[in-house]
C-alpha cells in the first residue's frame, strides 16, 4: 500500500457516505435524525468537490464547498426551528404523525 | 503513506456514518455525526484543503452540532424503535431496495472510470507559493464576489426565518 490515493477512492467513499445518508432519510422516523442524515449527504457532496478540486488542480471546488456549508448552516437553522414549532403543536417529531398537508 | 492515513480516516467516517442512522438515542446520533465530521476534516487535510478542513471543524462540528444538541435537549425526545422492529416492513424493504440500487449506480461507474489529466491552474506548486487560505480568499473576493455577497443574504433570511418560526 504505497503511492498516492487515486481520485476514485475518494469518490467511492463519498458515494457510500451519500448512500448511507439516503438510507437514513428513508428508514428513520425521527425528524431530527433525518436532518442529520441530510447533513451526511451534504458532507458526501463536499468531499466530492474537494477531491475533484485537488485532482483537477482547480480551487473552484473548495469555494463551492464554502457556499454549501453556508447553505447547510442556514438550512439547519430554519429546519430546526420548524421542528421546534412542530413539536410545540403536535408533541411529536415522528414524521409518520406529521400529515397536515396530506390531501 | 497517503493510504496509511486515508484508510483509517475513511473507515472512521463510514463506521460513524452508519452509527448515525442506526443508533436509537438522538444524542448518540449527533455525537457519531461529530465523528464523521472530524474524519472528513482529516480527509480534507489529506486533499490539501487546509482551510476547508478547519472550517469543517468550526462550522459543522462546532456550530451545527451544538444547534442539534440544543434542540435534542429542548425537545426531550423519547427513544425510537430500532429499525428492524418497525411495523412498516414493506416500506422498509422498498427503502432498502432503493438504497442498494443507488449504491450500485454510484459505485460501478466510479469504479470503472479513470480520471483525465489535471487541467486547472491551481496545482499544488502554485498553492505552495501563497498558501491555501490566501488562494481561497483571493478567489472569494474576485471571481466569486457576487455569490459570496448572496450568501450573506441567505444567512440573513435564515436568521429571520428561524426567529419567526421558533418564536412564542
Amino acid at each position: 500500500m504505497t503511492g498516492t490515493v487515486p481520485l476514485n477512492a475518494y469518490l467511492i467513499l463519498s458515494a457510500v457516505l451519500f448512500v448511507i445518508g439516503v438510507a437514513g432519510v428513508l428508514i428513520r422516523r425521527n425528524a431530527l435524525v433525518i436532518f442529520m442524515a441530510i447533513e451526511l449527504m451534504l458532507n458526501a457532496v463536499n468531499l466530492t468537490f474537494v477531491a475533484f478540486s485537488r485532482f483537477l488542480h482547480s480551487m473552484d471546488g473548495q469555494i463551492i464547498v464554502l457556499f454549501v456549508m453556508a447553505v447547510a448552516a442556514a438550512e439547519v437553522a430554519v429546519g430546526l426551528a420548524i421542528i421546534i414549532a412542530l413539536h410545540r403543536n403536535k408533541e411529536s417529531v415522528n414524521v409518520d404523525e406529521i400529515n397536515l398537508l396530506k390531501g | 503513506m497517503e493510504w496509511l492515513l486515508f484508510v483509517p480516516l475513511a473507515a472512521m467516517a463510514l463506521v460513524t456514518a452508519v452509527l448515525v442512522i442506526v443508533l436509537r438515542n438522538p444524542v448518540y446520533c449527533a455525537l457519531s455525526l461529530v465523528g464523521t465530521f472530524f474524519a472528513l476534516s482529516g480527509i480534507y487535510l489529506l486533499l490539501q484543503a487546509q482551510f476547508i478542513a478547519v472550517v469543517q471543524v468550526i462550522v459543522y462540528a462546532g456550530a451545527i452540532m451544538v444547534l442539534f444538541l440544543f434542540v435534542v435537549m429542548l425537545l426531550d425526545l423519547g427513544h425510537e424503535l430500532p429499525v428492524w422492529l418497525q411495523r412498516d416492513r414493506p416500506r422498509l424493504l422498498i427503502g432498502a431496495g432503493v438504497v442498494v440500487l443507488l449504491l450500485l449506480e454510484l459505485v460501478i461507474p466510479i469504479g470503472s472510470w479513470t480520471a483525465r489529466a489535471p487541467q486547472g491552474s491551481s496545482g499544488s506548486e502554485s498553492v505552495g507559493g501563497v498558501g491555501n487560505t490566501q488562494l481561497v480568499g483571493r478567489l472569494l473576493f474576485t471571481d466569486f464576489l457576487v455569490p459570496f455577497e448572496i450568501t450573506s443574504i441567505i444567512l440573513l433570511i435564515a436568521i429571520i426565518g428561524a426567529m419567526v418560526l421558533a418564536r412564542r
